[in-house]
Formats: structure tokens, sequence, C-alpha cells
């Protein structure tokens, strides 16, 4: 951590998601799918952190029990100088307001039989900010902040394209007026000439308002261009992370830099002349990770010490923290 | 020999539903030679998946190819009957699609599957199928494959799926291959490796590939001629590099500065598209771009313009392409890359 004198707003120690999976009809040996193991970072006030990697690395597990959607198995989360890993629900109500989540799916997010009013006052009523006039008056005023108007109101979700949907998604994480917004892929479902309004009213909204957000995501030619700093995962493990134009420029685990060089650039010279790193074969099953570094079975540098030794996540210099033996021989 | 293997000639295609006639496809016309790479790119709703399925005259009732001519080798395939169809499908012309999980059939091994085409088409016996399956599961790259023919889908990954449509779709050698966002569902490691894949086989089998895709990254990597789609019709045809470097209609343009470049250092703030795309239940009579087009005439509204057709083959359909169009300072496309 860079003694940087900054305001962290959320400080993520140590934090474990498992998930049992009980073997047999009569219990038997419990295994447990480790999600999220072991993972560390720290989200400075109106920063925008990106968390990328392929399925199943636990980004969005990460996400999802941050903001306590999971219960955490082990580790910190503190939020604001608070706690909130292990509050009860009655002690974490006041911090649901502050942090909130966009989610991935504008079709299952929303609830099909609530009016688009309902769906953005139902927050209002839940943690009573407002009631009557001054709900209504809320109501339009986010759907206004979100390029909506207010005939809006009175419709149903099925009657919004994908985009006005996540519209309506960002307008109810909007109405508790939250510090920390949680995005979970929140435009991957949609259309390339959406995608870019979504974005850049998130920018607009975060100016305006101060967010801090977690940007989840697997394209990442989209979190590089939201995000401050950008985490890497991979099987559960947070490999590296580093500000966003340091990690794309010298990204230094063998992992990032295959998956950086995965990305087909929309640009037939530049694409065509890239040199590709191509991963062998698949992501191992995170019940039964591979020992030591978990990406050394598909590493091109894996030696002798990765199959014995876990890989520390480790700084070095301008915030860059990387988790490689590799890091030892430089 | 020659080289033409497909040719759309104004081909439409319409959805009867209970709403009324939905238009998806108003037009289409293109063609493509052995060997080559087309992509098609568009938005959702823009017809470019529905083109693909009037080609393999896979359109799902209410809908149906209404007008125009289908040349796969000099046939036409629109007036052919089911039966005949099922000759050509799987033989002549594959298909990949989106989802491998909702592709293969969960109750069949990989190599049943990959077995059923070349035992119908080809005439193998199941010993003969049996060992081609493998041989088809070795080329895109399963690892023992001698073992994995047995497998069922569910003992596959995301990846390893595709790849094993791939192979179903690979095992009578297709002259035309069709893909429909093929790595849409996987992920950037497991597209590379895909992506790799089709390059080698166009090149190795002289197969021509159609790849439907919204992602601009993988045209530019894998084909030599794009395609671009909205509304119904094609706006514009050229070639990768005229697409990128020196688009002619606005809404290619628009897509181009839609999409954030991994490539430039300094943070540039997105150029969206405003607007939504048209309902084609009642499409616009005029280019269906216009009501979002940041250049739109009056003539843009009422007409739908002719396309503009330069030597080397780059068409655009747009009123700004045509003579006495008011000369507008237009953005080109990407910065060409300094290699």
């Amino acid at each position: 951590m860079a003694e940087k004198k900054q305001d962290v707003l959320l400080e993520v120690k140590n934090l474990k998601k498992y998930f049992t999976i009980s073997s047999g009809l009569f219990g038997g040996k419990t295994e447990y799918v480790k999600a999220v193991d072991d993972v560390s970072f720290t989200i400075n006030r109106g920063e925008t952190l990106g968390l990328v990697g392929e399925s199943g690395c636990g980004k969005s597990t990460t996400g999802r029990t941050l903001i306590r959607l999971y219960d955490v198995t082990g580790g910190e989360v503190i939020f604001d100088g608070a706690e909130i890993g292990h509050m009860s629900e009655h002690e974490l109500k006041p911090y649901r307001k502050k942090i909130q989540m966009i989610f991935q799916d504008p079709y299952a997010s929303l609830n099909s039989r609530m009016t688009v009013a309902d769906i953005v006052g139902e927050p209002l009523d839940i943690h009573g900010l407002a009631s009557g006039q001054a709900r209504q008056d809320r109501i339009y005023e986010l759907l206004h902040t979100v390029g909506l108007s207010k005939d809006h109101a009175s419709r149903y979700p099925h009657e919004f394209s994908g985009g006005q949907r996540q519209r309506i998604g960002i307008a109810r994480a909007l109405a508790v007026n939250p510090d920390f917004i949680i995005c979970d892929e929140p435009i991957s479902a949609l259309d390339v000439s959406i995608q870019a309004q979504v974005v850049n009213m998130l920018e607009d909204l975060q100016n305006e308002y101060g967010l801090t957000y977690l940007f989840i995501a697997h394209d990442l030619s989209m979190v590089k261009h939201i995000s401050d700093r950008i985490g890497v995962m991979y099987l559960g493990k947070l490999v590296e992370i580093a500000d966003s134009n340091e990690l794309y420029e010298r990204p230094e685990h063998p992992y990032t830099q295959a998956l950086l060089s995965a990305i087909p650039i929309p640009d037939p010279e530049i694409t065509r002349n890239a040199e590709r790193i191509i991963l062998e074969g698949d992501v191992p099953s995170p019940l039964n990770p591979p020992s030591g570094c978990r990406f050394r079975t598909r590493c091109r540098y894996a030696m002798e010490r990765c199959s014995q030794e876990e890989p520390q996540l480790r700084d070095i210099g301008n915030g860059h923290q990387v988790a490689c033996h590799l890091m030892d021989e430089k | 020999m020659d080289r033409r293997i497909l040719e759309l000639k104004d081909v439409k295609t319409s959805f009867y539903t209970h709403l009324g006639e939905v238009q998806a496809v108003r037009g289409v016309s293109f063609t493509l030679d052995r060997g080559e790479a087309l992509g098609i790119v568009g938005e959702s709703g823009s017809g470019k998946s529905v083109t693909s399925m009037s080609i393999m005259k896979l359109v799902q009732y209410p809908g149906k190819v209404k007008d125009g001519q289908i040349l796969f080798k000099g046939q036409d395939l629109v007036p052919k009957s089911d039966k005949e169809m099922m000759g050509i499908r799987g033989d002549e012309i594959a298909m990949i699609f989106q989802d491998p999980m909702t592709s293969l059939n969960p109750v069949y091994t990989i190599g049943d599957q990959i077995m059923e085409a070349t035992m119908k088409h080809q005439g193998l016996s199941k010993a003969e199928a049996r060992q081609k399956a493998i041989e088809m599961l070795k080329l895109v790259g399963i690892p023992s494959p001698e073992k994995r023919v047995d497998n069922y889908p569910h003992e596959f990954s995301g990846g390893m799926r595709q790849r094993a449509m791939i192979a179903i779709a690979l095992s009578c050698q297709p002259d035309l291959l069709i893909a429909d966002e093929p790595t849409t569902a996987l992920d950037v490691t497991i597209q590379a490796q895909i992506l790799e894949l089709m390059k080698d086989i166009k090149d190795k089998l002289d197969t021509a590939i159609i790849l439907i895709t919204h992602d601009l990254g993988v045209v530019a990597d894998v084909c030599s001629r794009i395609i671009v789609m909205y509304g119904g019709l094609i706006m514009e045809e050229g070639s990768a590099e005229e697409i990128f470097y020196t688009p002619k209609h606005p809404y290619t343009m628009g897509l181009l500065k839609s999409i954030p470049r991994l490539d430039l250092a300094e943070k540039q703030r997105l150029v969206p598209i405003p607007g939504t795309p048209p309902d084609l239940l009642k499409p616009p009579t005029g280019c269906p771009f216009a009501s979002r087009c940041p250049y739109a005439m009056n003539i843009c509204i009422e007409t739908m313009p002719e396309y503009t057709v330069s030597e080397t083959g780059h068409r655009a359909a747009c009123w700004l392409q045509h003579p006495d169009a008011p000369k507008v300072e237009v953005e080109t496309g990407v910065k060409r890359g300094e290699i």
C-alpha cells in the first residue's frame, strides 16, 4: 500500500468467500469452492476500481460479498471506517443506503410487475427517505438524471429497451444517494452504440455526485476506459493491481499479459500484426485448484517453485502490485 | 474453378406476427468467394442473424424469405424443399451458433453428434465415422480426443463445447461456414483460441466464412471484407481497411467512435450514437439511420439512398455520397496504426 495520504473509502482485507458443496446424500466430506480466496484491495473516495477476469474468477462474487449479498467466509470489509463484513442485518441497514449495486442483466433485475415509479421509489420507501409529493418529485428527478422523462414513470419494464432498463436500474441505485456503487457488468448485455451512452452517463454521475465505483466487467477495453485502477483476478485470487495505464503498458503477471494480448483491437492493421499470447487449455476447476500459483498450469514461464509456493501480492513501485515469483528474478 | 460460392440478390425476410409484418431483412445483396472471410456487423435487430438464417433456410415460423434469390454454387436455395435443404445443411453449408450449451444435444456424446453428420452425408460406416470424429476433435485442438469423443456435452467446458461445435460443422468439409456470434459467450483468452482456429480453417481448407458479430475487434482480426447492417439493410460494405480507416456511412463512423480504444493512452470521452434503432414493424421509408444521424437531411427521411460504389467495391447507402450533397466535414475512421 502506497503511503499516499488518500481518502480510503473501502478497504478489503483477506476477503474469503467459500461455497460449500456437500458430497453424498448423508453429508460425508464437505468440499468448498473457494470462489474468492484471500483478496485484499482498497478503493479511494471518488475513484473507479475496475475488476477484470474470466468467468469463474470470482470477480462478481467479490462484488456481491462486499455488498453482503453473500455472507463473508473470512476477512474484513471496512467501509468508511466501519467493519461491515460481519454486521447483523439490523446494524447493516444504514450502510445499505451508502452502497448500491447495478446489475448485469437489465431484464432480470427489474421486477416486471412493478411500474418504473415503484421500482425507483422502493428504496425511498424502505429507507423512509421520502413520501407523498416529495417521493414523486424525487422519482421524477431521478428519472431526469438518468435521461428518462416523467412520462416513463407509470410504464412497466417490458416497454423499455435494454439501454433504458439499465438507466432505470441506475436511477434505483441513485435513489438513496449512495457513496459507493458496485457495477456488475452493467453494459455487457447492451449494444455497442448504447454501451457508450451508459458509460458516459456513469462518468457524468461520478463527477456530479462524487461517486466511487467498483466496475466489474470482462470487456477489458471498456474497463480501461472507465477505471482509474484495475485489479486482475484469476481463480479467486487477485494476481495484479495497478493504475489502468500502467497495467496496460507494463503488465507484469503472465496472466495479465495473456489477457491483454487476447483482446482483438478494432483496427485491422494493428490487430493482425499484434503478437498474441494464446493460452492453452481452460481455467482449472475451482473445486480443486492447482497447488502453489493457481495460474501455473497455463503459464508459459512456470517453474518448479510455482507448484510449491503460493506467490503473494507485492508492491513493485507506484502502487503496482503483482503476485508472481518471476518478480524475484528481476 | 469458379471461386464464387454465394450470392444473395435482394433477399427480403419477414416475420408475420399478430402485430403485423416485421421486416427483419429488407433487401440484402452480397457475394462471397471461396476462402474468403466476410464479417457482418450490426446491433441486435439489424437483421444480421436473420440474414444468416435465411441462407440456411432456418427461418422459423412465422418468418419467411419472401423475396429475392440466394444462389449457392449457382443454385437458388429459396425454392428448395426442406428435404433438399437437409442434404445441403451440415454438408455443404454448416453453421456455428452463439450458445454452445443449447446447440449441443445433452443426451448424446460429442462423438455421436459428430458422427451423425458424417454418417448421414458421407455414408461412412460407424467405425469410420468414429475415427473421423476423433480426427476432427484433434483438428480443433481438444486434448486426448480418443477419450473425449465419448464424453457428453456437460463434461466439456464452454470453450471446448464451441470447439466441438466447430468440429461438427467442419466434419463434412463444408464449402461455407456461417458463424453467428461464435465467441460472444466465451472469455477473451478462449475467444483468441477460437478465432485463431477459424483463421486456420479458412487458410487450410479454403472454406468461405461468414462471421456475424457485434464486436468490431473480432471482425478486424478475422475478416477481409465487412458488411455493416442497420435496420434490415446493408449500410456499407468494403474491405476491412476501408471500413475502419475510411468509412463512408455515418452509422459506421458512429460505431467506431462509440467503442473505447485500448491502444490509446489518453482517455477520450466516448461518442455514443443517440437514440435507439428503428422499429421494423413500421420501418421508416427513408434511411433507417436518419433519426439518429447527425448529418440527416430532409431527403434522408423521405427516400432511401442508392448505393454509391467505388472502384474497389466499397459501397455505402448514404445521401452524403451523392454528387449534389452538401459538403460536410465528416470525421473519418480510426487512426491508422503506426506499424
